[in-house]
């Protein structure tokens, strides 16, 4: 496995400690605190987790807890693109399996992995309510609906050169 | 705010709603007191937006300059409803229903229909609406609609989503002052008992009752919540109101709060649904404004406030006690009931916890009366319920119904049928904790009870319909990884009894069951239901079980024959290229990623079913249905 150097900058330490400040004292402050400070890193590394701890003067374990427990938090970076499928049910039954094979095979990676260039990264996710669409995915935001496996290679390329 | 303010708003507002409400020559008198010559309503709730509703409206809006169009009001609603045909642009007071707009169509419908003079584009409607004798019907006496009956998403894709004095104009509030100003807490409950309300979050626990254990709970401080953590993945009917409507969950939940004696609320909502947070958000902060939430609502001294908590992806967190510890901050994990929530809830005060959908139906129990209420659906199921219809079915979308309507009028007469003129298998409804409707009961008539008398349930409302290309062993092993994934591991019997069951369903689906699998099956479900800590464990097993009751045939030709019926389970299948169909046009061959398949141009191509990794490319680009699964 590569080795996930943290590379945060200044700013997103002083926008995490504002944001920790504005919580600090709120019931139930844990899970807003870290659903900002992946707004902010786009991921939850343990020296993220390890601030929000002495913010919120809870213990470490806590935090990895709940960050590991919900499948929103993500303790490793993500692609650029970020890639999400549809596993719900009504996408399900219209073949999203068959769309995320294709796009595994695409990228030669998993799903829940990053490409090496770290270009791509590939989840699962269920429903996003797009149900008239199915199959569906979202990439960057953007969703596609009505997917064979055959589309998948254009969406990438287009993606990728975007 | 006081009460006469809000009713001017009411007042000011109601010609613009109505014309939207009512029927076509009503409307088009109506519509001369409104100020707009017409209305365009365009759908901006997640289905349409998906589809590129947004760069509709943007086109309407330069179109309008373009002409000069300064007399018509462009409003983006929630959602229609019917989502399969997204996106959707209505316009009044005609109730003429475009389907599937793009910026393109939306220019024509400007500079054809919308100008002055201009007359409906029959082309771009929606076909159903257009007559074989060309004479247009609006929209509302199609099929899908005809059979409805809204109260929960009554004004969705009526109003204006974002617009607070929309929301009153429609009715939002309206209870809320009746409960202020001319009720006692008591007289809520005894309404909302008398209504027969149950929740429509899953379990179809009496809402009355629920709120009467809360009130009658001594304390000072005590929460009423919103599960807004629509986790059964297909249904998004709550998505839906909150998109379409979000000031009647603030309504209610707040009118529950004098009820019971709250003070504070929080909506605890997917942080998969932007849009509706989005709207959520923009909500309080109009309602705050207004005075109706907040200190002395309406004059009244009561206070009442909600905070907005936004989940994290744990389907167990639509389980009550669950919920309840991840606002509290937590891991989601379920808690031991008694003590129930109305005793002793979120931060271990009393609560009381309901669905968007249930509160959805508080203002119309209030202001039309619980005998009104009580009048609609079966027996002990009184109301309506909202489906979020998917699957193999021609109207994808959100169906209100009342209770007791048949399966075979949802799937047929509203749905549509289904596509491809294939036979209807079975229904799921329940999601991940229900169960499947098979064809023999499609006559069903859709309550609380007799789901479960079937061996399905009601749950939040998700209905999949499949058809005869679903495996039904497949099918049940897709709900088991979801719960086997989503069991928190708290208890025993959910975290190991889930696995144990996905890996028995996976060995049967790779052609490695044997006989003594389905008894196991059974076991490990009834140790499940009895002993898991929540409704996630104990409903675990429920696909499985009932799909093992009326696909039994399928289970054990899977295991028996090794074959799979509905053609799905791919150890259990080959890939076979036809020599007398293969007209030898080497797509299958180019497109092939595990280079398994041979063959000259214009001679018959074969498969190499050792390399082949059934990957279903060939049959995607075979252009003469040359190649068989088999």
């Amino acid at each position: 496995m590569t080795q996930n150097l943290f590379d945060g900058t200044a700013e997103q330490m002083n926008e995490l400690l504002s944001c920790i400040e504005k919580h600090k004292g709120e019931k139930g402050a844990l899970i807003p605190v870290l659903h900002e400070a992946q707004g902010i890193y786009g991921y939850l590394p343990v020296e993220v987790q390890t601030v929000i701890a002495e913010g919120l003067n809870i213990p470490l374990s806590e935090v990895y807890g709940v960050a590991t427990f919900y499948s929103q938090f993500t303790l490793l970076p993500k692609g650029k693109h970020q890639i999400s499928v549809c596993l719900g049910t009504a996408c399900y039954v219209k073949g999203s399996d068959k769309v995320l094979e294709a796009i595994e095979r695409e990228l030669h990676i998993s799903c829940g992995e990053c490409t090496p260039d770290r270009m791509f990264s590939i989840d699962s996710c269920r429903c996003v309510g797009a149900c008239g669409l199915a199959p569906v995915m979202i990439i960057d935001g953007e969703v596609y609906g009505r997917l064979t496996p055959a589309d998948i290679k254009g969406i990438l390329d287009k993606h990728l050169h975007d | 705010m006081t009460i006469q303010e809000l009713n001017k708003i009411a007042q000011q507002g109601a010609d613009l709603i109505n014309v939207r409400r009512i029927v076509r020559e009503q409307a088009e008198k109506l519509a001369g007191n409104t100020g707009y010559r017409k209305q365009v309503l365009v759908c901006g709730g997640t289905g349409c937006t998906s589809s590129h509703s947004l760069k509709v409206i943007e086109q309407l809006e330069k179109s309008f300059k373009e002409l000069g169009i300064d007399d018509i009001l462009i409003v983006k609603t929630g959602c229609f409803g019917l989502c399969a045909l997204g996106p959707i642009m209505i316009v009044y007071p005609e109730g003429a229903f475009y389907s599937q707009m793009t910026p393109e169509h939306a220019k024509t419908v400007c500079e054809k229909h919308l100008v002055k003079g201009g007359e409906v584009v029959k082309e771009l409607l929606y076909k159903e609406t257009v007559h074989a004798d060309g004479s247009v019907i609006p929209f509302s006496e199609i099929p899908f609609y005809k059979h409805q009956m809204r109260i929960a998403l009554r004004n969705c894709g009526v109003i204006a989503a974002e617009s607070i004095d929309e929301a009153i104009a429609a009715g939002d509030y309206s209870a809320l002052a009746k409960v202020l100003t001319e009720m006692t807490p008591d007289d809520v409950i005894n309404e909302v008992l008398a209504s027969g309300l149950r929740g429509r979050g899953g379990a179809g626990f009496p809402t009355g009752r629920k709120w009467a254990f809360a009130k009658a709970s001594q304390g000072d401080i005590k929460y009423v919540c919103c599960n807004a953590d629509e986790g059964d993945p297909g249904a998004f009917m709550d998505r839906s109101v909150l998109e379409g409507d979000p000031h009647c969950v603030l309504e209610a939940m707040t009118i529950a709060g004098y009820a019971i004696g709250a003070h504070q609320g929080y909506i605890y909502v997917r942080a998969e649904y932007p849009i509706a947070v989005d709207r959520l958000k923009i909500a309080l902060k109009q309602a705050h404004e207004y005075g109706l939430l907040g200190k002395n609502i309406l004059g009244s001294g009561f206070d009442f406030d909600i905070d907005i908590r936004l989940g994290a992806g744990a389907f167990v967190c639509g389980e009550e006690t669950a919920l309840m510890t991840s606002i509290e901050g937590h891991r989601g994990e379920p808690r031991p009931r008694p003590p129930f929530p109305a005793v002793k809830g979120l931060f271990e005060k009393p609560t009381i916890l309901n669905n968007v959908e249930t509160w959805a139906n508080i203002n119309p129990i209030i202001t039309k009366g619980a005998k009104w209420f009580s009048s609609i659906g079966t027996e002990k199921s009184k109301g309506t319920k909202v489906f979020a219809v998917g699957g193999k079915i021609n109207n994808v979308g959100l169906v209100e119904v009342p209770m007791g309507t048949t399966l075979n009028t949802i799937i047929y007469e509203i749905g549509g049928g289904i596509p491809g003129g294939k036979a209807f298998k079975a229904a799921q409804t329940g999601g991940p904790s229900g169960g499947c409707i098979p064809a023999k009961h499609i006559d069903i008539q859709m309550d609380f009870d007799n789901l479960v008398a079937i061996g399905s349930m009601m749950g939040s409302g998700g209905l999949i319909v499949m058809d005869e290309d679903t495996c039904m062993v497949d099918i049940a092993k897709f709900y088991l990884e979801f719960t086997a994934d989503e069991s928190c591991g708290k208890c025993t019997p959910c975290r190991i009894g889930t696995k144990r069951l996905l890996e028995t369903l996976t060995k049967i689906c790779d052609g490695k069951g044997e006989p003594e699998d389905l008894e196991k099956i059974k076991d490990i479900a009834e140790q499940m239901k009895s002993s898991s800590l929540c409704a996630l464990g104990q409903s675990a097993p429920n696909p499985v079980l009932s799909a093992m009751e009326h696909f039994g045939d399928e289970y054990k030709g899977h295991i028996y024959d090794k074959t799979c019926a509905a053609g799905v389970c791919k150890s259990l299948l080959n890939y076979y290229i036809q020599p007398d169909v293969c007209k030898g046009c080497t797509l299958c061959k180019r497109n092939c990623p595990a280079n398994a398949i041979s063959g000259e141009v214009k001679s018959a191509h074969v498969i190499d079913t050792k390399k082949c990794i059934k990957c279903g490319q060939c049959i995607q680009h075979c252009r003469f249905n040359a190649i068989v699964k088999k």
